[in-house]
């Protein structure tokens, strides 16, 4: 899997689902979503608002990202992998240990109490 | 060239490790060893009694003798030289041919001709042998005499004490430590032994041991006195083993000891000879630096290097002999004509100190400090280099009441050149060099350089010494937690507690910057729980947990989870057991015992988490905190209870600490191990906090490890009733909460502490920094505060929600594939997996 996004869509070709409250993600964490099938973690962070990345570590195959904990590395607003704590970008599914293990990001929207994915 | 070396001790192991540095080319070497063992550290040869092995005291690095292609004769004793046919012959009758013969025989106890000192139960202390025998005496001896109040007798004290036994010194000078220190230093020292339960008879002359009435053996003295007691330990002194060079003409030194010339050459200049049994200018030298300088001197000479020359040695000493202080540099007595002295002595402290300076006033020659020694590392250097003296010298030993800082030497006055550490001469220059190349721990400092490997002395100064280089180079001696927080975990422990900070947003905003990450965010998770022991996962604080802390299980490697329920003591139930079973079958989780004495279910999904626990905890089970940093388990062995040689009851210690100790969060895990006898099945030693019963009580052991770096604990505290032994290990344990690094187990933090095991015997048992009932407070908040986090978890339908696969899908995680093996399940490897892409969910 690379880290490269296709192509920005608009806003309205894209498929929204509607997975969850916003009130269902404690503030500083994550939860798995299951939209069209895939496995999305969707994280809840501070004043940057909700990001969605790929659920599925690459290093593991296990569906886990969601319950690693988040904050920031320099720049990046990250994820650690619960199993062996490498970093994942939130805005981009980059690896910054492993390039070669990124996933991919997804969109998500916010509207009113609902919290929306748009598969990347 | 064919060199043979007589004696494998500490100076002849030091030479054979020079040679090889210096790659001798064509030296064939070969190693008499009259031990039956290879060279061993004989400066810690005490801590034998404090739980270290032979290997543990082993100098010689595993493969050594291969590497270097060296000879070793193990019990192989030199009996006799053939100068003219330059060759050795041992006691076996082999006879080797030798160009250059290396003499480091060392030195024997000298045992004073007492009649009746010849008798069972009289010892001397020197080799591991030795130790080995009084301990087995120990074992059956309530009473036990040292003959010798010198520093190696006040060391065999504390050996007599810690096996339990009621101790007397018996020294023939009127003071203790006559060699290094003065009167009135030795009077202080006196008290300060005596007020440690070591009885001292000072100007006694024994003249006969007898028979006793009330104890195996009765001394008698020159005054009519006498002393009884079951055993008797010789530490008057050593002689240097010269036999060899007597019976072959050597010369050899005005007071015994084989003569040797500035470049170790003995009078056959085809000899040479090392360490405790060699005579430089009419002088011996029992100490382990000077004979590992001569060991330097020698294998260079051996490599061509006539000019390496020895030039003496300072025989200034500090040691803490039972957690007392002791210190004697240069001419401590004061003999320089014209010399002048500084004394200071607080008879409430119980501490002396004396400085020696030069006529003109301008030069340090000498002192002697009891009781506390902080200003060593100062005072030797300022002798040995020749620095200037401030112009008030006084102020070198006074206490700063008024608030003036010493006038202290930074480590930036020192030459390139001094000596920091004496026993492997290392300079200042050569610690700078390693931090320049990366070192930035004691521990990377002592790993490169060997400063502060030996006798630890100099420690402190080499600590110094390090930080004022690296803070010279712009590398702030940087100890932060991580990107967000610049302290370490220890500054933002006090941070918390003093600003009584109990959330992270507040913490975030009062001391750090960003958002947190991996690291900070379950340290002070961890620091949170210690200080106010809130339910892990209440509000805020379930953020910062870790992935295994927030699911309250460890994870495994295919995201599902493992139940470990507490088996405290690892005693169950067969109700217990049943309940674990049925358990396990219905939700079909394989089951294994851990090393940990307890059972462990794998395979549980995320969401069959809570409903697991719910019938566990209706079973009577409680969270084994198997994920958690925190108290583990404590292991027992079966003990008084069932075992025929049990002294008390190990497995209801063992469930009394662990219910006390359940819950408690700390850097890292800590385990625990209870025996009932000194067989140890419970493998004790090999825990952070090892307990052994004894006829007279608990043996506290601690800062052992099993795991990455296997370390035996050490004895801390012996013969502690119940109330006493956790009374110390409340404190050890806070303290270990308060002061180590984020996931530093408790050997590690040991290993790095400066001052070792005396400073955590001061710190505890003599708190000596006032904080003991605090630390014992703080411990008890912990306990009382204990909850069981499953069933909290379970009870709060808020918590329990987290607890699910997928926000907006009731299914489970089809990802997760078990096959079956032996009867149960394991995870699927990838190749046993049906091919799912990152969807396969079909609708
Ligand atoms: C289950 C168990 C193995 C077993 O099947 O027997 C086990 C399993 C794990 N051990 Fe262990 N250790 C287990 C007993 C031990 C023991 C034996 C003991 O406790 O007597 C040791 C050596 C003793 C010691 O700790 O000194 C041990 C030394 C380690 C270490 C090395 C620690 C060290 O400081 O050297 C690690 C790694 C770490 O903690 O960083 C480790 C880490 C782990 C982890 C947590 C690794 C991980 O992150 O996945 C394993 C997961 C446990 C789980 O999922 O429940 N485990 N581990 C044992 C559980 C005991 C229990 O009931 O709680
Ligand atoms: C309990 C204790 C505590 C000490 N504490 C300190 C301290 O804190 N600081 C310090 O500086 N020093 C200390 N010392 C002293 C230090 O251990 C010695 O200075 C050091 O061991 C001397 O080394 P060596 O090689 O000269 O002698 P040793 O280590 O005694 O080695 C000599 C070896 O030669 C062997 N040998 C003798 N004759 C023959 C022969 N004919 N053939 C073959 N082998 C032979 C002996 O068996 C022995 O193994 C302590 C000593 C003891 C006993
Ligand atoms: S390395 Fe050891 S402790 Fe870790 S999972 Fe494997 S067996 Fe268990
Ligand atoms: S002075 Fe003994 S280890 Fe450094």
């Amino acid at each position: 899997m690379s880290p490269a996004r296709t192509a920005p869509m608009s806003s309205e070709e894209l498929k929204w689902t509607a997975v969850c409250k916003l009130g269902d993600i404690l503030p500083g964490t994550g939860v798995c979503a299951l939209v069209e099938g895939r496995h999305v973690a969707v994280f809840r962070i501070g004043d940057s608002g909700i990001h969605a990345i790929d659920n599925i570590d690459p290093r593991s195959g296990a569906s886990v990202l969601s319950r690693g904990l988040v904050g920031n590395l320099g720049e990046h607003i990250v994820v650690a992998s619960p199993l062996y704590k490498n970093h994942f970008d939130l805005r981009t599914g980059e690896c910054l240990e492993a390039p070669e293990h990124s996933v991919r990001a997804h969109h998500v929207r916010v509207n009113g109490d609902d919290v929306l994915i748009a598969l990347a | 060239m064919k060199i043979v070396l007589v004696g494998h001790g500490m100076v002849g192991h030091k030479f054979l490790e020079e040679l090889r540095q210096l790659q001798t080319p064509g030296a064939e070497v070969t190693v008499l060893c009259e031990e039956p063992r290879v060279a061993y550290d004989r400066v810690h040869l005490s801590e034998f009694f404090a739980g270290k092995t032979a290997e543990d005291l082993s100098l010689v690095a595993p493969g050594f003798f291969a590497e270097a292609g060296f000879t070793l004769r193990l019990g192989s004793r030199a009996a006799a030289i053939d100068r003219r046919a330059r060759t050795v012959t041992t006691q076996d009758g082999v006879t080797l041919p030798y160009d250059k013969l290396v003499l480091a025989t060392g030195s024997y106890p000298f045992v004073p001709p007492v009649k009746g000192s010849e008798r069972d139960q009289c010892f001397v202390y020197r080799t591991i042998e030795d130790l080995e025998a009084m301990k087995a005496a120990g074992a059956i001896s309530r009473k036990g005499v040292v003959v010798g109040g010198g520093l190696l007798g006040l060391e065999c004290a504390k050996a007599l004490r810690d096996l339990g036994l009621e101790t007397h010194v018996v020294e023939f000078a009127p003071r203790l430590m006559a060699v290094q220190v003065d009167d009135e230093g030795g009077r202080i020292l006196r008290s300060k032994i005596e007020a440690l339960g070591v009885q001292v008879h000072t100007e006694r002359n024994t003249v006969e041991i007898t028979d006793g009435r009330s104890a195996r053996h009765r001394m008698v003295f020159a005054d009519g006195t006498h002393l009884e007691t079951d055993m008797i330990v010789f530490s008057a002194g050593i002689r240097p083993r010269d036999e060899l060079a007597r019976q072959n003409a050597l010369a050899v030194g005005a007071r015994g000891g084989i003569a040797i010339d500035d470049h170790c050459r003995t009078s056959d200049a085809a000899i040479l000879a090392i360490g405790e049994c060699a005579a430089w200018r009419d002088q011996t030298f029992g100490l382990v630096a000077p004979g590992y300088e001569m060991a330097r001197i020698a294998a260079r000479q051996l490599a061509g290097d006539a000019q390496a020359a020895f030039g003496g040695a300072d025989m200034s000493t500090k040691l803490k002999l039972m957690g007392v202080d002791v210190a004697s540099i240069g001419d401590a007595h004061g003999r320089t004509p014209g010399c002048r002295s500084f004394r200071y002595a607080d008879e409430c402290k119980q501490v002396y100190k004396k400085i020696v300076v030069s006529a003109d006033g301008k030069h340090l020659l000498g002192a002697v400090l009891v009781g506390n020694a902080d200003e060593y590392g100062t005072l030797l250097q300022m002798a040995l280099n020749r620095i200037a003296l401030p112009a008030d010298p006084e102020f070198l030993i006074l206490p700063s009441s008024d608030g003036k800082a010493k006038p202290g030497l930074g480590a930036d006055a020192l030459p390139d050149s001094a000596q920091i550490c004496s026993c492997n001469n290392v300079s200042k220059g050569q610690i700078c060099a390693a931090v320049g190349e990366g070192a930035s721990t004691i521990g990377e400092i002592k790993a490169c350089t060997k400063a502060g490997a030996t006798c630890g002395g100099c420690v402190p100064l080499v600590t110094q010494v390090m930080k004022a280089e690296m803070a010279r180079l712009g590398l702030s001696v940087n100890n932060h937690l991580c990107e967000h927080f610049p302290y370490s975990r220890q500054e933002l422990y006090h941070l918390v507690r003093v600003g009584e900070i109990r959330s992270f947003e507040d913490l975030l905003a009062r001391h750090g910057q960003g958002l947190g990450c991996d690291i900070c965010k379950p340290t002070a998770a961890s620091i949170f729980a210690s200080c106010w022991n809130d339910f892990v996962l209440k509000g805020e604080l379930a953020t910062l947990q870790d992935s295994n802390d927030y699911f309250l299980g460890n994870i495994q490697k295919d995201g599902t989870y493992s139940v470990v329920p507490r088996m405290p003591g690892g005693e169950v139930t067969p109700e217990g057991l049943i309940a674990v079973g049925q358990v396990a079958k219905k939700y079909g989780l394989y089951t294994k015992i851990t090393g940990g004495q307890r059972v462990d279910l794998f395979g549980a999904r995320v969401e069959q988490l809570p409903a697991i626990w719910e019938e566990l905890i209706a079973a009577g089970f409680e969270s084994g905190h198997a994920y958690g940093k925190a108290l583990r388990t404590v292991k027992s062995c079966v003990g008084s209870t069932w075992c025929r040689y049990g002294v008390d009851d190990s497995v209801g210690l063992a469930i009394e600490l662990e219910n006390r100790y359940k819950g408690l969060r700390a850097p890292h895990k800590i385990k625990f191990g209870v025996s009932g006898c000194t067989r140890e099945c419970a493998e004790a030693q090999g825990k952070d906090i090892g307990i052994i019963a004894t006829e007279r009580g608990w043996n506290l052991y601690v800062c052992g490890n099993g795991g990455m770096k296997p370390r035996h604990a050490e004895l801390i505290a012996a013969d502690l009733d119940k109330a006493g032994l956790v009374r110390l290990i409340d404190r050890f344990l806070m303290f270990y909460v308060r002061t180590a690094d984020r996931l530093q187990r408790t050997s590690t933090w040991r290993d790095n502490l400066e001052g070792g095991l005396d400073y955590l015997k001061a710190v505890l048992i003599d708190d000596s920094l006032g904080i003991c009932s605090e630390l014992e407070q703080q411990m008890q908040h912990v306990v009382d505060t204990y909850q069981c986090e499953w069933k909290t978890a379970i009870t709060d339908p808020e918590v329990r929600k987290r607890f699910r696969t997928f926000i907006n899908d009731p299914r489970a995680d089809q990802r997760i594939v078990f096959v079956e093996e032996r009867g149960q399940i394991r995870p699927a490897r990838a190749e046993e997996r049906p091919i799912v892409e990152n969807a396969e969910v079909e609708a």
